[in-house]
């Protein structure tokens, strides 16, 4: 019996030593909960040196920075709008990619959809002309078979 | 008028916008700062680390503060222009030394002359921040209430400085 | 010698495009039959010409010859011959002679496949097109020379961006060109129409296979890009709405509305004013394109580098054809003439709604687009308008198009009555509703965007697989047989529509349900994401014909069992000394898995980005599908029954040319 269990023993502890129980690898920033907030932010700014990429996706050195500027702000509990108002601060609306509601952003903002109402009302109105009008099917009818004798002699 | 001419006048319209374009640059950046106070700093000096520098000390005098790096091949093409002005005695520049080594600097400023009256050191570029400072050279006019008056992004050209700096400096300091 | 060849080519090139652009519409206008004539015998040699002066620009990337001065901006010694070849479009003068080259191809086939035609529409739709042609060819041979030689010729090359040395780079450019291109015929047979006063539905039944063939090689284009974005780029994006995205999204949402505005004018004799503006606007906003990316007027990372005197250059052209043709289209529109009668509610009512609401798309796309440019000309600032502003825009002003889609096809034409509409999508309606809540709280998520989208998309699959149904209803034969029965341009309208729905599946999903992960990694380290185990195995150092690189290898198991292994590569292309990131990807049905190497970090451990892109392929897929469809469409029986009458008419006119 002793011997059954020294056999065990030095089994378990051969089997130990080589432990090759994988490590865990560490996230790139400590702190999750921050980090979610950071690349929200990152994906929604604009590098200012580079051709139209957002911070998240820059490997500029002033994007890096103002990603890590933003990191501690997160980090210090400011909230989205605190973050972004002081980006907008130091460089303006253009660090934004989601334009603010101005007077001079309202057509941009409103625009498509005034024009969708004004197509959809314009439509309605055409259609409503069109079911008044007096031009008789049967004449385009003829039209059409005169078309496909042309097109099949 | 015909409906049908809507189409040609949105188009012409726009073209209009488009040659206006052709002249813009997009990729400049103009800063809001301008017209708001400079923002504060206490950063050391670069010809003594011990002693700090801060806007404050330049209150009740008309200045201009220019962020540069001896890293940057762009600062170098205007700091012959710099040095001409700061022996003038015309009006004092502060440097903001951004993203460098004291070492590096000092070397450069040996080398090609000192237009400064003193040298900020910003090593992390958060200063930098602050005044929104995306690229270097950039530099601002900065007046006697310490507001900033207006900004060059890029080297300052002989044009800028005619046409635009030095009339405002004077303007400035003759408030 | 051989570039100076080229140029030499291009210049006679113009000189025949001229004689295109002018003699065939004067021929056409005074009813002359030689000057008519002439048109098809010029458009075949402008197309040798081009060609030839092509051929020169690739020998001389073939050949290494860095005296000119493109060939040195573009290439380099060690740069594989496939990439310098493909780098014959990388940059701004090169590209520009693809595009001449893909017109003046078109120019050519339209000349060989329309002896149907008038003669005097033909001679007119060829004269547009040489016009055209007269503008590109102008442009490069004044300010943006292929040819133009650096003298001392340079040791070696400044390299193809390394971001451009991709399998994509064969692919998307020239699909996109024969899109962009492809709508001038469209725009021709518009402008021929106007001219002539021709504009029925003989003249739609024409311009149909031309502009979906453009629109199936924009579609493609567009699919490419996108694709190729997702894997190069390193973070999974598949699109930014940048402005050079835009440009090709503009004319592809035009096109779609021409290609269905064209049916209606085929078969009911309606929308005839509609269509001729769309086929203006399709290509106008193809030309926008052009000007977008060359005149340095948006920042974009496809922008070719800039000089205001092209700028102003494009810009005079765009006023001449764009302005000429709107112009052309006011003056002419009263007679365009209204097609047939139909109801509030009819299937042209539908049609006409999808109209206007991918004419709003495609105008909401440009207003994001140039309002920059809008408010700086202005004077109100400098503001960026980016993704957020057009998801949040785009998505709403799609949805009705969408829900649209389910109930179009089905409705008469005429006149249809809503509550049969009902009656008959009631079970479909259904269906989409739950299955658009059941599945993502399945998935772990349900959100309204979630919802909106997995509604829309199951929504035009029941519809459709319901229409289907319907109409294969048998009388006794075999499925195949029916199947075969019913015409392929139906088949194709079915399966770009369920191409559609196979997108928006794609587009919700990974917008859904995607997930990230941003990790440091030693060797044997683990990281986990959306139940997936990936190992990192180690890095090695690996070199390639133009770069050295840091490979990473990173192994994928899911529940002990070993899936795949994904390989990134950290690479520096040695010449340009631009670092650049091949992603890791194992692409499936369900999902996709994507790992990008990072930095070297100080510890000796790598950072690395690992991705989750569930049904992110579906997106390429449908798009894939919407192609697809439109070539069956237009393999369509009436278009080779056209043929087989154009063969017995080819051998009469050969009978009388030899006598002639």
């Amino acid at each position: 019996m002793l011997k059954k269990i020294t056999h065990l023993l030095a089994v378990c502890l051969l089997i130990c030593s080589f432990n090759i129980v994988a490590q865990e690898a560490r996230p790139m920033q400590d702190n999750a909960a921050v980090e979610v907030q950071v690349q929200r932010l990152a994906s929604q700014l604009r590098c200012l040196v580079c051709q139209n990429q957002t911070l998240a996706d820059s490997h500029a050195e002033l994007a890096q920075d103002l990603v890590q500027e933003i990191r501690e702000m997160a980090a210090k509990g400011m909230t989205d709008k605190e973050i972004t108002d002081y980006l907008v601060a130091r460089y303006g609306d253009f660090v934004r990619y989601s334009p603010p509601l101005k007077a001079s952003t309202v057509l941009l903002w409103l625009g498509p959809f005034a024009l969708l109402l004004a197509g959809g009302f314009g439509l309605f109105i055409q259609l409503r002309r069109r079911q008044r009008m007096a031009v008789d099917a049967p004449l385009t009818e003829e039209e059409a078979r005169k078309v496909s004798e042309l097109l099949n002699k | 008028m015909k409906r049908a001419l809507l189409p040609l006048v949105i188009f012409l319209v726009v073209a209009g916008f488009l040659f206006k374009g052709l002249y813009l640059d997009p990729r400049e950046v103009p800063s809001p700062l301008v017209g708001k106070p400079a923002p504060q700093f206490n950063l050391s000096r670069l010809d003594n680390p011990e002693k700090k520098i801060s806007p404050k000390e330049m209150l009740g005098k008309v200045w201009l503060f220019n962020a540069w790096a001896s890293w940057c091949p762009a600062c170098k093409d205007e700091h012959p222009l710099l040095v001409e002005l700061s022996k003038t005695g015309f009006v004092p520049i502060i440097g903001l030394d951004y993203k460098d080594t004291n070492q590096d600097a000092q070397q450069w400023l040996d080398q090609a002359g000192n237009p400064y009256v003193a040298n900020a050191v910003d090593a992390d570029g958060r200063v930098g921040i602050d005044y929104g400072v995306y690229g270097v050279p950039e530099t601002y006019v900065i007046d006697k209430n310490g507001m900033i008056a207006y900004k060059q992004i890029g080297p300052i050209t002989m044009e800028a400085l005619r046409d635009t700096i030095i009339p405002l400096v004077k303007k400035l300091q003759a408030q | 010698m051989i570039p100076e060849i080229g140029h030499f080519s291009l210049i006679l090139a113009l000189l025949v495009a001229l004689t295109l652009g002018t003699l065939p519409i004067i021929g056409a206008a005074r009813g002359n039959a030689v000057w008519m004539g002439l048109a098809r015998p010029l458009a075949r040699t402008q197309f040798l010409l081009i060609g030839f002066a092509f051929l020169c620009l690739a020998y001389a990337f073939a050949s290494m010859d860095y005296s000119v001065l493109y060939v040195a901006s573009n290439s380099n010694s060690k740069l594989p011959i496939h990439f310098r070849i493909a780098a014959v479009w990388g940059g701004h003068e090169g590209s520009l002679l693809l595009w001449a080259l893909i017109l003046s191809v078109w120019t050519v086939a339209v000349s060989l496949f329309s002896k149907h035609l008038p003669d005097d529409m033909r001679a007119r739709i060829l004269g547009v097109m040489g016009l055209i042609s007269v503008g590109f060819l102008l442009f490069m041979l004044m300010v943006s020379n292929p040819f133009e030689r650096l003298i001392p010729a340079a040791l070696d090359g400044r390299d193809l961006n390394p971001l451009l040395q991709d399998p994509g780079m064969i692919f998307h450019p020239p699909m996109l060109y024969m899109g962009y291109v492809g709508f001038s015929v469209a725009f021709a047979f518009a402008i021929a129409a106007l001219i002539g006063g021709q504009l029925d539905a003989a003249w739609a039944r024409w311009s149909r296979p031309w502009t979906t063939m453009a629109w199936v090689f924009l579609t493609l284009g567009i699919l490419g890009g996108s694709n190729w974005a997702y894997y190069e780029l390193g973070w999974g994006g598949w699109w930014f709405w940048d402005a050079v995205e835009n440009a090709s999204f503009m004319p592809w949402l035009v096109g779609t509305a021409l290609i269905h505005s064209l049916a209606v004018t085929e078969k009911r004799g309606s929308f005839k004013a509609w269509t001729v503006l769309l086929a203006i606007c399709a290509f106008s906003l193809s030309l926008l394109g052009t000007f977008l990316v060359r005149s340095g007027v948006l920042t974009s990372v496809h922008a070719f580098a800039t000089d205001p005197r092209r700028g102003v250059f494009i810009l005079a052209f765009l006023v001449v054809v764009i302005g000429g043709s709107l112009a052309l289209f006011a003056w002419r529109a009263p007679t365009v003439g209204r097609g047939g009668k139909f109801s509030v509610v009819s299937r042209e009512s539908f049609l006409l709604a999808n109209n206007v609401l991918l004419a709003v798309a495609a105008i909401s796309v440009m207003l994001g687009t140039l309002y920059p440019l809008f408010l700086d000309a202005l004077n109100y600032g400098k503001i960026s308008v980016g993704p957020p502003y057009f998801d949040s825009v785009f998505a709403p002003l799609m949805t009705p198009a969408l829900f649209l889609m389910g109930i179009g096809p089905i409705a008469s034409w005429k006149k249809a009555t809503l509550p049969e509409l009902a009656m008959r999508l009631r079970w479909a309606f259904g269906v989409s509703i739950a299955t658009a809540i059941i599945l993502p709280l399945l998935l772990g998520n349900l959100t309204p965007m979630i919802g909106l989208g997995l509604f829309l998309a199951f929504w035009i699959i029941t519809t459709t697989v319901n229409m289907v149904h319907q109409r294969l209803r048998g009388h006794g034969q075999s499925l195949l047989v029916r199947i075969k029965a019913i015409p392929r341009a139906w088949w194709g309208m079915v399966i770009a529509h369920l191409g559609i729905a196979v997108f928006t599946i794609g587009v919700t999903v990974v917008k859904g349900f995607e997930s990230e992960t941003a990790v440091r990694m030693l060797p044997g380290d683990v990281a986990h994401l959306a139940g997936f185990d990936f190992t990192f195995v180690g890095v090695d150092e690996i070199q390639g014909p133009n770069y050295t690189a840091n490979r990473g290898q990173i192994r994928v198991s899911k529940n002990g069992v070993e899936r795949t292994v994904l390989e990134t590569q950290k690479r520096l292309y040695t010449v340009t000394n631009m670092p650049m990131t091949e992603a890791g990807i194992s692409p499936a049905i369900i999902h996709d898995l994507y790992a990008s190497l990072g930095e070297p970090l100080s510890d000796g451990a790598w950072s690395v980005r690992l991705y989750h892109k569930p049904m992110v392929e579906w997106i390429w897929v449908g798009c894939a599908l919407m192609a697809f469809g439109g070539l069956l469409a237009l393999s369509d029986r009436r278009y080779r029954m056209k043929k087989r009458n154009k063969n017995s008419n080819d051998d009469e006119l050969s009978e009388q040319e030899v006598v002639a």
